[in-house]
């Protein structure tokens, strides 16, 4: 009973369901989150969680990845995440539902100044006696960690980055180095530079809302939460060596085998398309993934100005239109090639070795 | 009649040892004003204070709720601090090099008096890429980048890649092989860096005739790490970029950042 359980919550965790649950419980968040934005959702998800985790403490395998000492931050990230996503809906359905019977939003009642001195300085000190204890009772109770030394001649398995680039890391098993470690960051950081300046969006500003910022809200969730957030989870808890997949309860087996072979679409298409073996010259070679890429990136984005999102372009206007389109593409492309990973085995849309360049 | 003379009852000795204190002129000279306890020191208390001067004399009443601000700002700002302070404790013991490195990092916990504070230390920095990222998130939620607010939200995003980036340099310092294989994890994406890393796409390109100019040797990577893999030079330089460059770099952008809240309207709120 108890191995059933565990064996169907490894089958749960693997990477295709969990990155489609995390999909779905954000589409349901948002379009539920009237009964999500309850006192009893908050409880239960928070139950839920300390539940699950005690189980695992209770399997061996588990347990070695939850009490490993650089772990336990993202035990406690998980947590917090799930708290403040709940926290920040719940005020937004408040502040929603006194919209609608006419009223302002509850941060406009709380207008009236109040004297810094007590009442911020004190929270002040308050916060940071707390913050104080946590730390030290957190530091006499977990060692840091402190393995063998360095040696340069004996690389562990699985090698993994600290933890907050293991997001970036799980892009790898997608993506080429030259886009996941450095283009994808890169384009992340000029993304969040970008949102004051490509939101025109005057409502919602000071205030929870969520009716007045549907779009705004369900796209940095979908990249903070889904992809950013939970992409680190996947790479702490479920990844082993060779970076194969693992469930929580699953044995670390450094034999395990995943048979798979990733295929070009250049392969897809000139061998197993038309018969024939792949053209010498790398351009006539790749020339359907440069299309499809430039169609991605160029051509796509115009066609949804024409079509499907020209409310947005006309409200943005051209600038701010192509920007948001092409980060919003950029930040797509990432599920976009784990579907076709997961559905077709695709490897590289472009695959130039011959320069470094693969898509 | 006789004269009926009142006699004042005598404040408590300890009242009387604090009227006394506070009304010597060394006291005086510190602060220049009476407690907070009626409106007019608490103007001047925030005024006349260096480190409260950073706060309005007064704010919003949603300012002041956790149900609204998180408080993940200012933690994140406490547990700078902290990691400071507890930094410059390490300092003390640890020398950033291979003889050492290992050894000072063992010995802090073996035969240091009040041996937690490389935990702290540790601890704090992780608690601290946390709640940079709940800050973020608290200020999209509540839309607070929009205007007049901007420019402030790019100072944070620089902040945040500032934050991972001192968290990144310090998980090398350890020079154990959990530190420098999660470097070597981290910078062999540096090789991949379009037309600056020597496996990135476009290097073949940074050609002049038959001349590389992008190698193995000179690439980002290199630069990074101070060699072609992560040995004494990428210990140095992760050391120095650690302790010394990139908190003066936050320090300053945090200065701003404090100074803009002010400028820009104080803490949020609806217009």
């Amino acid at each position: 009973m108890l191995e059933g359980l565990k064996g169907f919550i490894d089958l749960f965790a693997d990477p295709q369901l969990f990155f489609a649950t995390t999909v779905v419980a954000l589409v349901l968040i948002v379009w539920k989150r009237e009964a999500f934005s309850s006192t009893r959702w908050g409880w239960g998800l928070m139950i839920f969680l300390t539940v699950f985790f005690a189980f695992g403490l209770t399997d061996s395998d588990f347990n070695l990845i939850i009490t490993k000492p650089d772990n336990v931050p993202i035990v406690g990230l998980i947590f917090l995440l799930v708290f403040f996503t709940w926290f920040s809906m719940r005020q937004a359905v408040d502040n929603d539902r006194r919209a609608a019977g006419g009223q302002p939003p509850i941060e406009k009642d709380e207008e009236d100044r109040v004297w810094t001195w007590p009442d911020l300085v004190y929270t002040e000190l308050i916060s940071m006696v707390v913050c104080t204890v946590v730390l030290i009772v957190w530091s006499i109770g977990l060692e840091a960690p402190i393995e063998q030394p360095a040696n340069n001649a004996n690389t562990p398995n699985p090698s993994k980055a600290p933890w907050y680039f293991l997001g970036l890391q799980e892009m790898l098993v997608y993506f080429d180095p030259g886009l996941a470690g450095v283009v994808l960051p890169s384009l992340i950081i000029v993304g969040l530079m970008a949102i004051p300046y490509i939101d025109k969006n005057p409502k919602g500003n000071g205030y929870y809302t969520f009716n007045e910022r549907r779009v705004e809200i369900t796209i940095f969730l979908f990249g903070f939460v889904v992809l950013w957030s939970s992409l680190i989870v996947l790479g702490t808890f479920l990844r082993g060596p060779n970076w194969n997949f693992f469930g929580p309860f699953e044995y670390w087996d450094i034999h395990k085998l995943e048979a798979l072979t990733n295929v070009d679409l250049s392969e897809y298409v000139w061998v197993r398309g038309f018969g024939m073996a792949l053209p010498d010259h790398w351009f006539v070679r790749e020339i359907f993934g440069i299309l499809l890429t430039i169609g991605y990136v160029a051509v796509l984005p115009v066609l949804l100005a024409r079509k499907g999102l020209t409310k947005y372009y006309e409200k943005l206007g051209p600038t701010r239109y192509y920007v948001t389109v092409i980060l919003f593409l950029s930040m797509l492309s990432l599920p976009v090639k784990m579907l076709t990973r997961w559905a077709f085995n695709l490897k590289y849309v472009v695959a130039i070795p011959e320069f470094f360049f693969n898509i | 009649m006789a004269d009926t003379k009142t006699i004042e009852p005598k404040a408590p000795a300890l009242v009387r040892a604090w009227d006394w204190i506070t009304e010597t002129q060394i006291w005086t000279s510190i602060f220049r004003h009476a407690a907070p306890i009626n409106d007019r020191n608490r103007v001047l208390v925030m005024l006349s204070n260096v480190f409260l001067h950073m706060h309005p004399v007064r704010l919003r009443k949603s300012g002041v709720r956790l149900r609204y601000t998180w408080c993940m700002g200012g933690i994140s700002f406490f547990l700078f601090l902290v990691l400071t302070f507890t930094g410059l404790l390490l300092m003390f013991y640890y020398r950033p090099t291979l003889e050492y490195a290992y050894s000072d990092i063992v010995g802090l916990r073996e035969h240091v008096p009040l041996g937690i504070m490389r935990e702290m230390h540790r601890w704090g920095a992780h608690a601290m890429v946390i709640t940079v990222w709940l800050h973020m998130f608290r200020v999209f939620m509540t839309g607070s980048y929009k205007p007049p607010r901007e420019f402030n939200w790019n100072i944070g995003v620089i902040m945040l890649v500032l934050t991972l980036l001192l968290s990144f340099t310090g998980y090398l310092l350890p020079w154990d092989q959990l530190a420098i294989w999660a470097i070597t994890v981290g910078s062999n994406m540096a090789r991949a860096t379009p037309f600056l890393g020597h496996e990135g796409p476009g290097a073949s390109l940074m050609a002049l005739g038959d001349v590389q100019l992008v190698h193995a040797a000179d690439d980002a990577r290199f630069a990074l790490l101070g060699g072609t893999f992560v040995g004494e030079g990428a210990l140095l330089r992760f050391y120095v970029l650690h302790c010394v460059a990139l908190p003066l770099v936050i320090g300053f952008l945090m200065a701003i950042h404090f100074w803009r809240v002010r400028k820009d309207g104080g803490i949020s709120g609806p217009l």
